[in-house]
C-alpha cells in the first residue's frame, strides 16, 4: 500500500497527462524489480559498447597479430597485457572482437524482432479482424511453421537461401513470427467486440482505421513482452546457426561464428571458446531480465499479486 | 572432493573390470560413417577403411605403406606380349568368411572374380542397379568400362582379363578398393531371397576381419577371420568408434576410449604429442592445397597480376596459423615426396611492396575480388575459411579488397568449375597413386570444366603433359615433368599453398600400424600389447 | 470431449498436408543437385547423369513427383537415402531411439527438478531460495546450450576425466539393441557395469538438453502456483486451518498443473531443436545429427522425409497435450 501511494506521489509532480501517468506507473513497477533494473543497466552498457565499439575496442577486430597466435588471457601464464582476453588462431584480439560482436548480436536481435513483429502483427490483425477463410489460411500456415522445430526450420531455410548473416536473420524472423501473429490475433479477437470498437464502427471508421488505430494500441502490452523474448531468442538462434556454420560467415566477429571456429581449440585454448559464449549468455540474460520486469509491470493481473 | 574422486575411481574400476576378457581389442576412432560395406559403389576413404581394407581382399595388394604391389588372391600372373591379356592364377583354398548370416559351401574361384567386376560393368547384371542410382564411380572413373573387353574364366582357379588397349597401370588398378573380390555364392543367395540390399549391409569377403555388427553412425564391430589366407590376425576384436569431431576424437584417445585415431585437428597435435601414453606417427602427405585463379577473366588473365597476388601472400603465416606447423609451404603443384619434384624452382617470395608495385604496373587499381573457401576440412587444407581470412588480410596490405565466399561442398565444387567463376578458388588434391601425372593432369586443357579450376590451358604445359603420358622411361618422364613444373611456376595459374603432413596418433600399446601414403587405414598386422 | 477432439483433428488434416508440401518444396528449393551430390568428388558423366535423373524421376513435373511421394509415404515408403542407399524409414528407426532416450531422460530431469523447485520457490516467495532458484532458472533459460555443452565437456571429461567423451556406452559392452534404449538394453543384457556405463555416457548430454526445459518448467510452475495460491479457495482452505503442506499439495498444485502440463508438452519442439545442437556436440548418434548431416550432404530424400516425420511427431505430441489438457481442465471441452 505504501508503495502505491509513493507511486502516485511521483506522478503528481509531472504534468497530469494520462500517457505520462501510465509511463510513470509503469516505471514505478519496473523499477521495483531489482533484476530488471540490473538487466537494463547491463543492456544499456552493451548498447553503448556496441555503438562506440571502435572507440572502446583496443584493436581493430580484424587486425591479425601474426606473432601472437592463440595468446592466453593477460592473467594467465604467457598472456600479454596488450591482449586482455587473449587472441584467436590468427592472432586477433579476442576483446576487440567481442566488443565489435556486440554490434552484430544486437543488430540481429533488433532486425529480427522488427521483421517478425511487423509481419506477425499484420497477419495477426488480418486473421483476427476478418476471421473466416483469411483467418483459417493464416493460422494453418502458422501451425505449419510451428510444427517444425525452430532451429531445424531455420537451418533448412538458411540452406535454401545460402549461409550468411542476412539470410540467417530472415530465417529466424520467419520462425519467430507466428508467435506474434497468434498473440495479435487473440488480442484483436478479444478487443473486437468491446464497446469502444463497436461504437467506432458505428461511427463509420474504415477497416484500416479500426484495425490499426482503434484496436491495435490495446494489444500492445503482450506484444512488447513477446518482442523482448524474441529479441533474446533471436540472438540465441543466430548464435546457434553461426555455431553450425550457417550463420554469419567468418571473419565476421559474430559470437556464435567465433565459437564455431574456436571449437577445434577446445582443449588447447579454452579461452577462445569460453568468452564468446559468456558474452552471449550475459546479453541474453540481461534482455530476459528486462523481459521479466516488463511482463510484471505491464501485466495487470500479476501486478498486485 | 576426495570422496568424489574415490567414487569416480571406483566407477572407473568397475567399468574396466566389466570389460575384462582375454580378447585383444583395438578401438579405432574413425572420422565418418561408411555409406555401406560394399567396397565398390562408394569412393570415400572412410568407406574403404570400413569395407575393402578390413573385410575384403583383392587379386593384387598394395604393400603396406607403399604404392608397389604384391600377389593377393592371385598367386601369380602372366601378361601377353601385346599387353592386352592378363592371366591370373588364383590362390587355392581361399575361404570366404563364415558369419551368422552366411556359410560358404565353396572356396574362392574364378566366378567370384568375374562377378566382382561384371556387376560394376554389365548393365544387364541384376546387381548393376541393386543400389538405386549407384554409378560405380570409381570403376567408371578409372576408365574400366572402356578398358575391359572381357573377363574369361579359364578354369576354376584361372581367370583372364582381356583389355581393349594396353594400360601400364592395370595391375595397380586391381589393387584399388573398387577391385575388391566379393562372393558370388553369397550374392546368388541374396538374389534368390530377394534381399539384395543386404549385400552392402551384411558383407562377406576374404579379408583379415569379418563383419560383426554396425550401429548406424556409432560403432562398427569386426572380428578376426579365423580362415584368413594371410593368417589369423592378432587382434580379436576390431572396433570403429565413429566420431566425426576431431577434437572429440583426440579427447577419446587421451581418455583411453580409443587406441588409434584418424585425422587429428592440427591444433591438437601438440597436446597429443605431449601425452606420454601416446605415439604420434607422421608422414608427408601426398597432397597439395592450392588456390586457383580464373585465368580467363581479367585482370587474372595477366601473368603479372597472378604473380603479384602470389607475392602478396605470406604463406609461412598460413602454415603457422592454419596447419599449426604441420605442413610446409608449397612451391610446386606436386608434393616433394613425389619423383620428378623440381626442387630447383624458386618460390615467389613474399614481398607486399613489390607486389603492390607490380599491380600498379599492370594497371590494376582498387581491385576487389572473391576468395572461395571450402566448407569442409581436408588433409590438404584443414581450414579453408581461416586460410581465406589470412589471405584477405594480406591482400588488404597491397590494396586488394577480398570477400570470402563459401557454399555447400557439392555446390562449391560445381560452381567452381564454371568458366566464368568469379574469384580465386581454394581446393586441393590427394594423390591416388604415386604418379606425377595424377597431380599434373589437374591443370590439363581437357580437365577444364572438370578438375582444372584455374581454367588454364597452356600449350607448352599441355604438350609436356601429353608427352609424359606417352613415355614409359621414368628418367625421361622425370625430365619432362620437371620442365612442366617450370612452366607452371612461370605462368602461376595457382597460388600453391601447402603440402600438409598427415598424423596418426595412437596409444603406445599399439604396434604394427603402418601409415599409408594414399591415406588408407589398414589394420591387418596390427597388434596391441596389454 | 469427442467433439472437441474431432474439431482438433479436422484442423490437423490441412496442417499435415501443408507440412508435407512444405517439406517437399524446401527440398526442391535447396540449391545444388541431388545427382551430383550422390556422385561424390569424382563427378559423373553426362550420360550417367541423364540416366539417373530419369531413374529417380527428377525430370517429372513437380506435382507428379509430389503425389508420387505422398503415395509412397502413405504406404510407409519414405524413400531411399541418396548417400547410404538405405531406406530412410529404417535409418530413422535405427537412430530415433537414441534421440528419444536422450529427450526422455532430459525431460525427466527437467520435470523432476523443475516442478519441486518451482513449487518451493512459489511457497517461499521472496525468500533467498526463491530468488536464487529463479536467478538460476533465468540463467538456464538464457543459456546458449551448444556452449554450455562444450564447457561441461572441457570440465568433466577433459579436466576431471569423470565422464566419457562421447558415445552411448563403453565399447567393451556389445549387445544387439532390443529396445534401442541403451539404459534398458544394458539391463536386459545383464552385463555388470553396462548400465552404469550407459548412465555415465548419457549424463552430460541429458543435462545439456534438460537445461532450457528445466528453466522453463521451474518458472512456469512457480507462476502457476503463485496464481493459484492467490485464489479464493486456497485462502479459504488455509483459513479453514488445513495444514500448509496439504493446501499446497492437494489444492494448489493440482490446479497449477494445467499450465505446467501445457508447458511440458510445448517443450517437445524445444527438445527436438536442442537435440540438434546436443547431438552435434556430443557425437550422439541420433536424428538431430542425422538431419544436420543430411542437410550438409544434400541428401534430399533424407531431408524431405526427415522434416516430414519430425514435424508429424511434434504435431502428434501437441495433439496429445491438447487432449490431456482437455482431460485435466473440463472447461475447455465445451469451448
Amino acid at each position: 500500500m505504501t508503495d502505491q501511494s509513493a507511486g502516485e506521489g511521483t506522478a503528481a509532480t509531472l504534468p497530469p497527462e494520462p500517457r505520462n501517468r501510465g509511463l510513470v506507473e509503469f516505471w514505478h513497477y519496473f523499477s521495483m524489480n531489482t533484476g530488471a533494473v540490473i538487466g537494463l543497466v547491463v543492456f544499456t552498457l552493451l548498447v553503448l559498447m556496441a555503438i562506440f565499439a571502435p572507440l572502446v575496442a583496443p584493436h581493430l577486430p580484424d587486425e591479425q597479430f601474426r606473432d601472437s597466435l592463440l595468446t592466453p588471457p593477460a592473467w594467465q601464464e604467457g598472456g600479454k597485457s596488450m591482449f586482455l582476453l587473449g587472441t584467436d588462431a590468427v592472432g586477433r584480439d579476442m576483446l576487440s572482437r567481442l566488443i565489435h560482436g556486440a554490434r552484430y548480436s544486437l543488430f540481429i536481435g533488433l532486425v529480427v524482432v522488427v521483421f517478425a513483429l511487423v509481419s506477425g502483427i499484420i497477419l495477426g490483425v488480418l486473421a483476427g479482424y476478418f476471421r473466416g477463410w483469411v483467418d483459417a489460411l493464416i493460422m494453418r500456415v502458422m501451425d505449419i511453421i510451428l510444427a517444425f522445430p525452430s532451429l531445424l526450420l531455420a537451418l533448412v531455410l538458411v540452406a535454401i537461401l545460402g549461409p550468411g548473416l542476412f539470410n540467417a536473420m530472415l530465417a529466424i524472423a520467419l520462425v519467430l513470427q507466428p508467435h506474434f501473429a497468434r498473440l495479435t490475433r487473440a488480442a484483436v479477437m478479444a478487443e473486437k467486440n468491446r464497446e469502444y470498437v463497436v461504437s467506432a464502427k458505428v461511427a463509420g471508421a474504415s477497416h484500416l482505421r479500426l484495425m490499426l488505430v482503434t484496436i491495435l494500441p490495446n494489444c500492445v502490452a503482450p506484444l512488447i513482452v513477446q518482442a523482448t523474448l524474441s529479441f533474446s531468442n533471436a540472438i540465441l538462434e543466430a548464435a546457434a546457426l553461426g555455431f553450425l556454420g550457417m550463420g554469419a560467415q567468418p571473419p565476421t566477429p559474430e559470437w556464435g561464428t567465433m565459437l564455431a571456429s574456436a571449437r577445434e581449440f577446445i582443449l588447447r585454448a579454452p579461452w577462445v571458446v569460453t568468452f564468446p559464449g559468456l558474452a552471449i549468455l550475459i546479453t541474453v540474460l540481461a534482455i530476459n531480465l528486462i523481459g521479466d520486469g516488463l511482463r510484471d509491470a505491464l501485466d495487470p493481473k500479476l501486478k498486485r499479486s | 572432493m576426495k570422496t568424489k574422486l574415490a567414487f569416480a575411481a571406483a566407477l572407473l574400476a568397475a567399468t574396466m573390470l566389466g570389460g575384462v576378457a582375454n580378447a585383444k581389442t583395438l578401438v579405432y576412432c574413425s572420422e565418418a560413417s561408411p555409406a555401406g560395406f560394399d567396397p565398390s559403389p562408394w569412393s570415400g576413404g572412410n568407406d574403404f577403411d570400413a569395407s575393402s581394407r578390413t573385410i575384403y581382399s583383392r587379386l593384387v595388394e598394395f604393400d603396406k605403406g607403399k604404392t608397389t604391389i604384391s600377389p593377393g588372391l592371385a598367386e601369380s600372373w602372366t601378361v601377353s606380349d601385346d599387353g592386352l591379356e592378363y592371366t591370373f592364377k588364383l590362390r587355392p583354398g581361399v575361404k570366404f568368411q563364415t558369419t551368422d548370416y552366411f556359410t560358404p559351401t565353396r572356396d574362392l574361384n574364378a566366378d567370384d572374380v568375374k562377378f566382382s567386376f561384371e556387376r560394376q560393368w554389365k548393365k544387364d547384371s541384376p546387381w548393376y542397379e541393386y543400389l538405386p542410382g549407384t554409378g560405380w564411380e570409381y570403376f567408371t572413373g578409372m576408365g574400366f568400362p572402356d578398358l575391359l573387353k572381357e573377363i574369361v574364366k579359364v578354369d576354376d582357379l584361372t581367370v583372364k582379363f582381356v583389355l581393349t588397349k594396353p594400360e601400364v597401370a592395370f595391375l595397380p588398378d586391381l589393387g584399388m578398393d573398387f577391385s575388391s573380390i566379393v562372393s558370388k555364392e553369397y550374392a546368388d543367395q541374396l538374389e534368390k531371397a530377394d534381399t539384395k540390399q543386404q549385400f552392402t549391409q551384411k558383407p562377406v569377403g576374404t579379408g583379415p576381419y569379418q563383419f560383426v555388427d554396425y550401429q548406424v553412425d556409432a560403432v562398427i564391430r569386426y572380428a578376426a577371420w579365423d580362415g584368413y589366407f594371410g593368417g589369423r590376425q592378432k587382434i580379436d576384436d576390431l572396433i570403429f568408434a565413429i566420431t566425426p569431431d576431431p577434437a572429440v576424437r583426440a579427447q577419446k584417445l587421451k581418455a583411453g576410449e580409443c587406441d588409434i585415431m584418424s585425422y587429428p585437428a592440427p591444433a591438437d597435435i601438440e597436446g597429443l604429442k605431449a601425452d606420454t601414453n601416446l605415439n604420434v606417427e607422421e608422414q608427408e602427405g601426398l597432397n597439395i592445397g592450392y588456390m586457383a585463379y580464373n585465368t580467363t577473366l581479367p585482370p587474372f588473365d595477366k601473368v603479372e597480376v597472378r604473380k603479384a597476388l602470389n607475392m602478396a601472400v605470406n604463406k609461412q603465416a598460413i602454415i603457422d596459423a592454419v596447419y599449426q606447423g604441420a605442413g610446409q609451404v608449397a612451391k610446386n603443384p606436386i608434393p616433394p615426396t613425389m619423383w620428378s619434384y623440381n626442387d630447383a624452382i624458386k618460390d615467389d617470395e613474399y614481398n607486399p611492396d613489390e607486389a603492390k608495385k607490380m599491380l600498379e604496373a599492370a594497371g590494376v587499381k582498387d581491385l576487389s575480388m572473391k576468395i572461395w573457401a571450402m566448407p569442409v576440412s581436408r588433409p590438404y587444407n584443414p581450414n579453408a575459411q581461416r586460410v581465406a581470412e589470412l589471405i584477405q588480410a594480406d591482400y588488404a596490405k597491397v590494396g586488394v579488397k577480398a570477400e570470402i565466399i563459401s557454399y555447400e561442398w557439392t555446390e562449391y565444387r560445381e560452381r567452381g568449375k564454371a568458366k566464368d567463376r568469379d574469384g580465386a578458388f581454394q581446393l586441393g588434391w590427394t594423390g591416388d597413386n604415386g604418379d606425377p601425372d595424377n597431380f599434373l593432369f589437374l591443370l590439363g586443357c581437357s580437365a577444364i570444366g572438370q578438375s582444372n579450376y584455374a581454367i588454364w590451358c597452356n600449350k607448352e604445359f599441355e604438350d609436356l603433359l601429353q608427352k609424359g603420358k606417352a613415355t614409359t622411361d621414368q628418367a625421361e618422364r622425370t625430365k619432362i615433368y620437371e620442365e612442366a613444373q617450370v612452366v607452371f611456376k612461370r605462368e602461376a595459374p595457382w597460388l600453391t599453398i601447402a603440402h600438409s603432413k598427415v598424423f596418426m596418433p595412437m596409444n603406445k600399446k599399439v604396434s604394427g600400424f603402418v601409415m599409408d601414403p594414399l591415406g588408407i587405414h589398414r589394420f591387418d598386422g596390427v597388434d596391441v600389447t596389454e | 470431449m469427442f467433439r472437441y477432439l474431432l474439431h482438433k483433428l479436422a484442423l490437423i488434416v490441412p496442417t499435415v498436408i501443408g507440412i508435407s508440401l512444405a517439406a517437399f518444396a524446401f527440398v526442391r528449393l535447396l540449391p545444388g543437385d541431388p545427382i551430383l551430390a550422390l556422385a561424390g568428388e569424382r563427378g559423373v558423366s553426362p550420360e550417367r547423369y541423364a540416366e539417373l535423373i530419369e531413374r529417380f524421376g527428377y525430370n517429372r513435373p513437380y506435382i507428379v513427383q509430389y503425389l508420387d511421394y505422398i503415395g509412397n509415404v502413405l504406404t510407409g515408403d519414405f524413400g531411399i537415402s541418396i548417400a547410404t542407399k538405405r531406406p530412410v524409414w529404417g535409418e530413422f528407426m535405427a537412430l530415433f531411439p537414441a534421440t528419444l532416450e536422450l529427450a526422455v531422460v532430459a525431460l525427466i530431469i527437467a520435470v523432476a527438478i523443475g516442478i519441486p523447485a518451482g513449487i518451493f520457490a512459489a511457497v517461499k516467495r521472496g525468500s533467498w531460495f526463491d530468488q536464487a532458484t529463479m536467478g538460476v532458472a533465468l540463467t538456464g533459460y538464457s543459456m546458449p546450450i551448444f556452449w554450455w555443452g562444450l564447457l561441461l565437456i572441457i570440465f568433466f571429461s577433459g579436466y576431471l576425466g569423470w565422464t566419457p567423451v562421447s558415445g552411448r556406452i563403453g565399447l567393451q559392452y556389445f549387445f544387439r539393441p532390443v529396445t534401442g534404449f541403451m539404459l534398458i538394453d544394458s539391463l536386459i543384457a545383464g552385463r555388470p557395469g553396462a548400465f552404469s556405463s550407459a548412465v555415465s555416457h548419457l549424463i552430460l548430454p541429458s543435462i545439456v538438453l534438460a537445461t532450457i526445459p528445466l528453466a522453463v518448467i521451474a518458472r512456469q510452475t512457480r507462476s502457476a502456483m503463485l496464481e493459484v495460491l492467490g485464489e479464493d479457495y486456497v485462502r479459504t482452505a488455509r483459513a479453514k486451518g488445513l495444514a500448509p503442506r496439504r493446501v499446497v499439495g492437494l489444492h494448489a498444485f493440482r490446479n497449477a498443473l494445467i499450465p505446467v502440463v501445457t508447458t511440458i508438452g510445448l517443450q517437445v519442439g524445444t527438445l527436438m531443436a536442442g537435440a540438434i545442437l546436443t547431438e552435434t556436440i556430443f557425437s550422439w548418434p541420433g536424428i538431430g545429427k542425422w538431419m544436420i548431416d543430411a542437410i550438409g550432404k544434400r541428401d534430399y530424400v533424407v531431408v524431405q522425409s526427415g522434416l516430414l516425420i519430425i514435424a508429424l511427431i511434434v504435431m502428434a505430441v501437441n495433439l496429445l497435450v491438447d487432449m490431456l489438457y482437455a482431460v485435466i481442465n473440463p472447461r475447455i471441452r465445451v469451448q
